[in-house]
């Protein structure tokens, strides 16, 4: 990766609500230009993180960098960052372009001026036709365009997005996913979006944190976080995992009933106590009989199947694993196998595709 | 479209039609009486409207007339500041039910408590009686109405929308200006009306807080007086004037914050 400028770094940020600390001592930079996801389960402390940048939360602890300068103490008006709310908060009583000129009226931008770049924006929005329209006049789809205009017409240097496309139905927000991507693209703006959606975050962010109880547990792309989980919240947070404890030993994890899973313990974990075995469902196969050669196998009984049409879900129950494992085989290979709930089947995969988690 | 017999909408539309008769007959009568061309109160004797026309011509009339409009606009404009206010701050920040009781309380309680503790506070603090306590003590329970009508309005009010005006640069006052006083004038306004309305007709606390004399007298303590030397068509026609205006007022405070509520 590039070593971008840094636009905005958090350092040792914290905030607490009485006895709850949301956010906990956060350290992260943000880059010039990029997309950056915060995820998260609800109550992570993600929305906090966005208000403290934003300036509407004052952080107990820690400041908030941007471009070098301190904004720790200045107020949210001052900042050179806009927020897109998750409700839109849009001015009802105004029409579209009002709303869009709001915010360059109180920089106090000449009027040709404002003219000028409302017109541009709601053109990049294809928003021209309902720039007389009030908002509740507008689709929802419609309506997040506009909040979006609003807030990108000022030439924020980081716009945040909390929650953009949660009021949205699902077959929108995929079609949103790839606009907003486009946008982001084309002006040029560092954005940071907060979401609870590990699909939303790992198809839209260059970047993304994962907090967990107010702190953030790994960094990185979204193939990162997905090969390389850190942790067991992580791999069990993006994406399906299957889970395989036992006993953490120098090739691999330890199965109390079926020995060693082979795999290469990640550097600074030492081969000893617990630990899991993670593998994602999409490097399962299935097989009748035992395979031979350095491949993990173990068996199991299939209990149900589900039919996805680019792919099918198997689930299986395997001895002293508590949870039931999850083979995803694409359609075609599927058909061919001609499996059937109740078959006795060995699940394989690569050494190499094993991750190896503390417990 | 042939609709079909409905025992129970004739039923309730019957019922209705009972109720508006039994609340507006007396006014309707009060009304009728005050084109009465003779001077006694219950007989008719033929149209006429003198009696509207003595009323202009009656000082006490017109001078209390007076100081109901001055009471009612100053009070008003009072009542409507600071309750318009207090109705954000408390949508604002939520506080407990304790804060809500003692915000509902100048509208239960009755007048006539409300007349003499205001009576017995001027009195201790030795507070010359007149038109401004009565503005004073008017103010002290429209404050609570206008509060009352306002919060209604803010309850739809989406707050996040505050945040976003500061969040693209303006000041709190600013924010004020352009987006949360637009957003609630019609609630404003409306509440105002009531304010108004209320102040204009109001009698107990206005005849206990007045003191003594004609230069604080208001026109429903004007009635009062002359209504002890029996029920003339004078005070009928008064009486109407009065509740026209009531009337239309209150109907216009409705359709005000009816119509822009999703706007």
């Amino acid at each position: 990766m590039s070593a971008a400028a840094t636009v905005i770094s958090l350092q040792g940020l914290t905030k607490r609500f009485g006895e709850v600390t949301a956010v906990d001592a956060v350290d992260l930079d943000l880059r010039e230009n990029e997309f950056f996801a915060l995820l998260g389960p609800s109550g992570c402390g993600k929305t906090t993180l966005l208000r403290m940048i934003a300036g509407f939360a004052e952080p107990d602890a820690g400041r908030v960098l941007l471009d070098g300068a301190d904004m720790t103490a200045v107020r949210p008006n001052r900042r050179p960052v806009n927020l897109m709310f998750q409700s839109y908060a849009l001015f009802p009583h105004m029409t579209v372009a009002a709303n869009i000129a709001y915010g360059l009226e109180m920089e106090g931008c000449a009027k040709a001026e404002i003219a000028a770049r409302v017109g541009a924006m709601l053109e990049m929005t294809e928003l021209t036709a309902f720039a007389d329209r009030k908002p509740d006049s507008l689709s929802g789809g419609q309506r997040q365009r506009v909040a979006l205009a609003r807030a990108l017409v000022k030439r924020p240097r980081v716009l945040l997005l909390d929650e953009p496309l949660g009021a949205l139905d699902k077959k929108l927000r995929e079609q949103m996913q790839l606009e907003l991507k486009r946008m982001q693209d084309e002006v040029g703006i560092t954005f940071v979006i907060v979401t609870h959606d590990q699909e939303e975050a790992l198809v839209m962010a260059d970047r993304i944190a994962v907090l967990d109880g107010g702190r953030i547990v790994q960094v990185g792309s979204p193939r990162e976080l997905y090969e390389y989980p850190s942790s067991r919240f992580v791999a069990g947070f993006i994406g399906k995992m299957n889970f395989f404890p036992g006993e953490l030993s120098a090739g691999g994890v330890a199965l109390q009933r079926h020995g060693l899973v082979a795999g290469a313990l990640p550097a600074g974990l030492a081969p000893a106590g617990g630990g899991v075995a993670a593998v994602r469902p999409e490097r399962l196969t299935l097989a009748r009989e035992k395979p031979g050669g350095a491949v993990n196998a173990l068996p199991g009984q299939i209990v149900d199947i589900a039919y996805h049409g680019q792919d099918l879900n198997i689930r299986l129950a395997v001895e002293d694993v508590a949870d039931r494992i999850l083979v995803r085989l694409p359609a075609g290979e599927a058909e061919t196998g001609d499996w059937r709930p109740g078959a006795r089947v060995w699940c394989c995969w690569a050494p190499a595709h094993t991750r190896i988690l503390a417990a | 479209m042939a609709r079909p017999f409905n025992p129970t909408a004739l039923w309730l539309g019957t019922h209705l039609r009972l109720i508006y008769l039994f609340l507006y007959l007396p006014i309707a009568v009060l009304m009728v009486l005050s084109f009465n061309r003779a001077g006694l109160p219950t007989v008719w004797s033929g149209f006429s409207i003198q009696w509207y026309g003595a009323l202009v011509e009656n000082q006490a009339v017109l001078s209390a007339a007076a100081n109901t409009l001055i009471v009612a606009l100053v009070s008003t404009c009072l009542a409507t500041l600071l309750g318009a206010l207090l109705a954000i701050g408390v949508e604002y920040r939520r506080r407990g039910p304790a804060l809500e009781a003692i915000l509902f309380a100048p509208m239960i309680i009755p007048d006539i408590v409300l007349a003499i503790a205001l009576l017995s506070f001027f009195t201790l603090l030795e507070f010359t009686l007149g038109l401004h306590s009565i503005i004073l003590s008017h103010v002290v329970f429209n404050i609570a109405f206008v509060c009352a009508v306002v919060r209604t309005r803010l309850r739809q009010f989406d707050w996040a929308v505050f945040e976003a005006s500061v969040d693209l640069g303006a000041t709190e006052l600013t924010t004020f200006r352009r987006i949360i006083l637009p957003m609630i004038f019609p609630g404003v306004l409306a509440g105002a009306m009531l304010a108004f309305t209320l102040s204009v007709d109001e009698f107990i606390i206005a005849f206990f807080t007045a003191g003594a004399g004609q230069s604080s007298t208001t026109l429903p303590m004007q009635i009062y007086s002359m209504i002890r030397f029996g029920v003339t068509p004078e005070i009928n026609a008064m009486a109407t004037v009065v509740m026209l205006v009531s009337f239309t007022l209150v109907l216009l405070a409705q359709r005000v914050n009816r119509g822009a509520v999703t706007g």
